[in-house]
Parts: structure tokens; sequence; C-alpha cells
């Protein structure tokens, strides 16, 4: 039967993710985020959930709407400052009041966490945050001389994920920086959607596709 | 002489930066540093969300959302500029492939250690990003900052006070009074902003000071920051 990974709206392209799932979303210094597929889960509405994204509320994405709405028990991040600068974020209160759980990574750790669970590795030794409060507690271990912090990999259940164009196999181009996140979460989740601005009728030329199709289950055109 | 400003702070960094170096800016002053490499020098500013050859910042209508720097900020690209993503981006920073980082900080210890990632805001969350990475794994730290905290307490300590963000990684610093290097014996003063004594730069700095034997004047030209 003959591929197609479309799906006609946004709602189709996120069921089934479900209570306790663990999410990746791309996005970036404002470029990437997949904030259609946000506003769908928004409204499937699963509970408990673990989010892997890099700025806990950027302020051009809607993931504080999901911690708003008393969907997520954890937060994965590398930047967990509010999404509002004056103000408290949804967030804040709720990691004041002991509510929601937060793991900061530093942000190069953040992606090779989940880099190494697309590539099936469980953990790995990096130089970096040893010495600081971030490895708190983690192994160490001196190789040729250098101290190193075993940090394990990041698996996720869902990756929503933004790029520009899409064929009907899931194979992607990303504009500029909107690729950030997106290639390494793709790779370590099980269920990915990504949004795109543009569908191709024609295979997208091999040589021009940025992240292969295999690693995309499903596509969700917004347009721009 | 008054203190550099953040713009003369940039124009002194600026003329340390080699032809063909391969540098990654931090936030706030230190994206500056690049408006002040010569024109005609082939400098590749590397920026953590995987943009490889940062440009001037974009004008209005050219501006593209997608086309960001690390910072948010909407920016051009350098000719044989390449975009990559965050996994081989962080791989180039902690592969050792940036040969400078210049990055803004809290405090520097004579040791080298560095703090500049979390200064205890009450009610805030935490924010780390990239600092982490690059100042563990960057050929070389270079930090920019003034020579002291608002209430007028030293930023050059003996030990840090504030979370640390490496060890032993800072190589130089620049404040708006001095430039000094870290060396294994403690901090080196090269240059002096004129009209400050050792002794005054002394009594400002929370670690012993040596000067090196060809000390000198630190001298910019003025530049006016833009207006408010």
């Amino acid at each position: 039967m003959a591929i197609e990974k479309r799906r006609a709206t946004a709602a189709e392209a996120v069921a089934g993710i479900g209570d306790g799932a663990t999410v990746m979303l791309s996005g970036f210094a404002g470029a990437g985020f997949a904030n259609q597929l946000v506003a769908a889960l928004l409204d499937l509405g699963p509970r408990n959930l673990t989010l892997v994204v890099n700025s806990a509320t950027h302020r051009l994405s809607n993931t504080h709407e999901l911690i708003a709405a008393g969907m997520v028990r954890k937060v994965i991040c590398s930047a967990a400052r509010g999404h509002d600068k004056s103000a408290l974020s949804a967030f804040e209160v709720l990691y004041k009041e002991g509510k929601i759980e937060l793991e900061v990574l530093p942000q190069g750790t953040f992606v090779e966490s989940i880099r190494a669970a697309g590539a099936g590795i469980p953990a790995y030794f990096t130089p970096t945050a040893f010495g600081t409060d971030l490895a708190a507690g983690k192994e160490v271990r001196n190789f040729d001389g250098r101290d190193y912090v075993l940090e394990k990999s990041i698996p996720g259940d869902a990756a929503l994920i933004r790029a520009d164009v899409a064929d009907r196999w899931g194979n992607l181009t990303f504009h500029h920086a909107q690729m950030n996140f997106g290639p390494a979460m793709a790779t370590a989740s099980k269920l990915v959607v990504a949004e795109v601005r543009a569908f191709s009728d024609t295979p997208i030329p091999p040589e021009q596709v940025m992240l292969s199709g295999v690693f995309v289950d499903r596509i969700f055109v917004a347009g721009a | 002489m008054k203190p550099l400003n953040r713009l003369q702070m940039a124009w002194r960094v600026g003329q340390d930066i080699e032809d063909g170096m391969v540098v990654n800016l931090g936030l706030g002053m230190p994206v500056g540093v690049s408006d002040y490499v010569p024109q005609d020098f082939d400098v590749v500013v590397q920026s953590e969300n995987g943009i490889i050859g940062v440009g001037p910042l974009a004008s209005a209508n050219a501006a593209d959302s997608d086309l960001v720097d690390a910072g948010s900020r909407k920016v051009t690209l350098r000719a044989g500029a390449t975009i990559i993503d965050s996994a081989a981006s962080f791989a180039m920073i902690r592969g050792g492939h940036i040969d400078v980082t210049i990055l803004g900080a809290f405090e520097v210890a004579s040791n080298g250690d560095l703090a500049n990632w979390d200064n205890r805001i009450p009610d805030k969350g935490p924010l780390v990003g990239g600092a982490m990475d690059l100042a563990a794994s960057a050929q070389a730290v270079w930090v920019m900052m003034e020579h002291n905290t608002r209430k007028g307490g030293p930023r050059l300590l003996e030990a840090c006070t504030l979370p640390l963000t490496a060890v032993r990684c800072v190589k130089r610093v620049y404040t708006d009074i001095a430039v000094l290097s870290v060396m294994p014996q403690g901090f080196l003063v090269h240059e002096i902003l004129p009209g400050i004594s050792r002794v005054e730069l002394q009594r400002r700095t929370g670690a012993p000071l040596a000067f090196a034997p060809d000390c000198k004047d630190l001298i910019t030209p003025d530049i006016a920051l833009p207006e408010a």
C-alpha cells in the first residue's frame, strides 16, 4: 500500500498521545515551534506529560499553555525562565509551589541525550557541567586526566516538530534555523509528527532531504 | 578617563580576534564584538542554534523569523554560511571546534573558574542554555564584564561565590577598566585604564594581581552608546 503520512487535521496528527507520555517539542529562539500541533495537543488534553523542550516557556511558543492547563508533570529543558518578563508565568508559580518537576540540563547535554536515545546509546560521558550544581549526584569518571559526567539518554514517546516542506513519505526540508532540535527529537521518539509549511506532490529530491521520512510518522500541512 | 562603555569593551575584544577564527559570542555584550572585527577578516561566527557564519542584524524588511541567532535576534548570513541542527551544532561546540567563545560573566576566579549562569534571581527558574558546553569545550574562553558589581563589589575573586558554569576554563578577562589573563599563578594584568593606579585596580579586585612587564594603558576610541 502506498505510504501516505499526511493527516487532514492537527487533531488527527496528534491523536493517540496519552496520559503520562514524554513529548518532545522542537523550537529555539523563535524558529521551529510546531505551535499548531501543540494547540491540538492542548485540545486533546492528556495529563501527566513530561515535556522535553529547550525553553520551558519561550515567549514565541505556546508550551506554557500546556503547563497552565495542568497537563504537565515534568519539564526537561535548558531554560526555565518565564514566558512573560514582568509577571511570574504559570510554570514559575507551579515550580515555586513544588507542583511541577524540573530537570535543567546544559543545552548540549540536552540535545546529545536526545541524539543518543535516537542512536541506541543509553548513557555517555561528557565534560560539560563537571564541577557544577548541574552535575550534582551524577557519576564522574576520569579519562586521560580529564573529568567527565555520566549523562543518560532521553527517549520520547512523541515528538512534535516544525519543518518547511514534506512529501508523502515524510521526507522533510527545513527553512534556516527552524531545524534546531527537530532531527534529533525525530530519531528519539516513537511517534513523530511534523507540522510543515507546504506539501510537495512530487518526491523531494534525495540530496535535498534534510531529515529522512523513515523518522517521521505523520505530516500536518499547516501553511506559513 | 571614564570606564569603557559596552561598545568600547566590544571594540577592545575585537582587536584580539584573528583572521580565520571560529568564534561563538554570548548573549548581551559579547554579540557586539562582531561589529569591531575588521571587514576584510574571514571570521566565522557560530551560534548555538546551528548557524555557522552569522552576519549583521537583518533590516526590518529582510528579517525572516526562521533566521535567528541563539539570542532570538533576526540576523543575516555571511557568504559561505551553513546551517546545521542542534545536535551537530553542539558536537561542534563540545568537540572543541570553536577557537574562542566570548562570554559575559558574574564572577571569574583566579584559577579560571567561571560563574555566569545563575545569579540567584528570586522566583525565577534556572536558565543555563549553552553556557556550560561552551565554557567546558571551546579552545579558549574569554570573558567580558564590568570589573565591579553595581554595589562596587569585586567580580574577580579568589573563589566564585555564585554557582559555577565550568571549572578552570577562563583564559582572558576584558573589563571596563582592565585587560587580564588567567595564568597558573592567578590574574596577570596587561592593560589598565589611564587614571587608575595599580593600587586602585588591586583595591577593586578580590584576588591578588600580578602586572605584566609590558603592562600598558587601556586605550579605545570614543564610541557613543545609542540613545535609549
